[in-house]
């Protein structure tokens, strides 16, 4: 077990640093040079300079990426080019919000992914099966912002059930959580598809072995042979695919965030594309690489150690 | 004599499959008394596994059951409610499956399994439920029982697997207890300390225990009467001494023939019957044995023989049983 989550570690922290090299690469790879996208046309070459200066894009290309690496290590991601403050800090104070949004997401479409999943399996070949399946597919196949100006127009606008814009209040959980609900709602769905899917695929293949059939023979009621006998392993392949599940949910966030402006990762990354703002997009493209790793990586060892036999190959 | 604890009526049972349906079982009568063994005895295919599913009323979802019944206290426990089938199995007729590593919940530890398979005891506390399961590890021979609980059932071995598999079974105190191949997953010697605790465990159950296997020397040393079976038909039924010493039916002969134990001297080629089994899609009109029979008559090809009275208790379904 020990070996493996080194070797799994390891693995995360290489591929981190590829991440960071291809984000310097398209800093340097743009055409153009990043003091002059900033500023725009009508800038002076003095004020390009100084910006060139504070960026840090005189010294040698080698020296930035070796400051750029010893500062992430540290903590310290560098400096908004324009309001001069941490990029760490402005990463932490909207990331709660974002988390907060893939977290709901994820969250409710395992909930319901799975529960749907599981339904699917009880009335297998059915007509109800059959319209899961259906229904499981498009909500896979539909892009996730056609549902986003959808929810809007119906809950927000026509309904006017749920706020259209924001996060909520501070402090006001409340207010929060009836921000959330649509935009996690948008993001999530997708995943309620698949997740559906899978557990279905999943708990089909485990409901044949012949332990099931124990279960049975031993006349334990059909719910308990379900959700302990047969999901328990079938909950293992989803573990994984929900790490990346969450992954693609951080991705989507951007977009999303942008559709319901809500402040967070999404739209703190898009600004500072758009103002070419170099340090911040690094910043939080480095940022949310090593928390998705952390989260794939923290999988995998979860799924080590809910099945005892995968657990067993590691510990020999 | 007693009455019977379960008797099975004419039970027919086929699979619906590409090519029809296959005749797994056909018109199969058999009873266990209270206090007996009987023995299910045939090669692969011949129906037994078909038998021992529908035994828990746990068929395969392409199954239907074609004619006959399976009477237990008074009702056929075929024709139940999901709900009352439940009620019966385990808690009245309870299974020893064969090859137990497949048999258990690879993710539950076996303790918690145990004491699970004791649902259906509302009111005892799950204390004393674990207590029980350790007793029974205990009576089955498992060192350590208490520790043997927590783990799972690839850490166990083979023989202990199927200690537990004993176990798990006898737990339930069922009226019926039905071993599916209890020994073929184990190597020779382990098969002997099973075959001797089954033989002990016999003493203690006043039920009726049915045994099913291919394996004739389990049958010998365990069972009173013997069923035995071929492409879906119980082809001759008697005292297990019977059987052995005075088969009626070539298909016994041959099986007993057959048996490694029955050799008296080294042999470069172990003896096997000739031939294959029927199409059972396709079943002859005859002697679904005529095939592989060699004392085979015109009529065995066109008529299928009765069920003939060979002696007391012993009935054997060939035209020659006689002879």
């Amino acid at each position: 077990m020990l070996n493996y989550a080194i070797k799994r570690i390891a693995l995360a922290l290489l591929i981190i640093i590829v991440v960071m090299l291809a984000m310097y690469a398209m800093v340097f790879l743009l055409p153009g040079d990043p003091a002059t996208l900033a500023l725009g046309p009508r800038a002076t070459p003095a004020l390009k300079q100084e910006l060139q200066i504070r960026m840090g894009l005189d010294q040698p290309v080698y020296v930035q990426i070796w400051n750029f690496f010893r500062n992430a290590v540290t903590g310290d991601l560098g400096y908004d080019v324009w309001s001069k403050r941490p990029v760490a800090e402005m990463i932490l104070e909207v990331f709660p919000k974002t988390l907060f949004l893939g977290v709901v997401a994820i969250g409710g479409a395992l909930v319901f992914g799975v529960a749907l999943g599981c339904l699917a399996v009880v009335w297998r070949n059915t007509w109800i099966d059959r319209l899961l399946a259906i229904l499981s597919v498009s909500m896979i196949s539909i892009p996730s912002f056609v549902i986003a100006i959808y929810l809007l127009l119906i809950f927000a606008v026509w309904l006017g059930w749920l706020p259209a814009i924001g996060a909520g209040e501070a402090g006001d959980p409340w207010s929060q959580l009836r921000a959330v609900i649509l935009p996690a709602f948008a993001i999530g769905i997708t995943w309620v598809g698949y997740i559906a899917r899978l557990v279905r695929a999943a708990m089909l293949e485990v409901m044949s072995a012949n332990h099931i059939r124990t279960a049975r023979a031993f006349g334990l009621p059909e719910h308990k042979v379900i959700t302990r006998y047969a999901l328990r392993l079938a909950i293992i392949p989803t573990i994984s695919i929900l790490a990346v599940g969450f992954g693609s949910i951080l991705s989507s966030a951007v977009f999303v965030e942008t559709v319901f402006s809500r402040p967070g990762i999404g739209t703190l990354i898009t600004a500072a594309v758009q103002k070419r703002n170099f340090p911040v997009v690094m910043g939080t493209v480095l940022f949310m690489t090593a928390f998705y790793l952390l989260v794939v990586t923290s999988a995998d060892l979860l799924m080590a150690r809910l099945d005892p036999r995968v657990r067993d190959v590691f510990r020999g | 004599m007693s009455e019977a604890l379960v008797s099975v009526e004419d039970l027919s049972i086929s699979y619906a499959s590409e090519a029809g349906d296959v005749q797994a079982l056909r018109h199969a009568n058999l009873e266990a008394r209270k206090g007996e063994v009987i023995g299910i005895v045939g090669e692969s295919g011949c129906g037994k596994s078909t038998l021992a599913s529908a035994f828990i009323n746990l068929v395969a979802p392409n199954a239907k059951v074609t004619s006959g019944a399976i009477r237990f206290q008074g009702k056929d426990i075929l024709k139940l409610l999901e709900s009352q089938k439940r009620q019966i199995r385990g808690r009245h007729i309870a299974m020893i499956f064969q090859d137990p590593m497949m048999a258990f919940n690879p993710v539950l530890p076996l303790g918690e399994q145990l004491i699970d398979f004791q649902e259906h005891r509302h009111d005892v506390p799950r204390s004393e439920k674990r207590a029980r399961a350790t007793a029974m590890l205990e009576r089955v021979g498992i060192p350590d029982p208490a520790y043997n609980l927590g783990r799972f059932v690839h850490e166990l071995s083979g023989g202990m697997r199927q200690r537990v598999a004993i176990a798990a079974a006898l737990l339930m105190t069922p009226e019926i207890l039905v071993a599916d191949e209890p020994t073929t997953a184990l190597d020779v010697t382990m098969e002997a300390q099973i075959i001797h605790l089954l033989r002990e465990l016999r003493s203690d159950h006043d039920g009726a225990i049915i045994v099913i296997t291919h394996h004739l020397g389990l049958i010998g040393e365990l069972c009173d009467r013997v069923y035995v079976m071929y492409a879906g038909e119980v082809v001759e039924e008697g005292r297990t001494e019977d059987i052995y010493h005075n088969p009626r039916h070539p298909y016994t002969k041959a099986l007993i023939d057959c048996d490694p134990a029955h050799l008296d001297e080294p042999v470069a080629f172990l003896p096997t019957i000739p031939g294959r089994l029927p199409d059972l899609v396709a079943l002859p009109s005859g002697c679904s044995f005529a095939d592989r029979c060699p004392i085979v008559q015109e009529r065995c090809r066109t008529t299928s023989p009765r069920m003939i009275e060979t002696g007391p208790q012993h009935r054997a379904r060939c035209h020659e049983a006689l002879r």
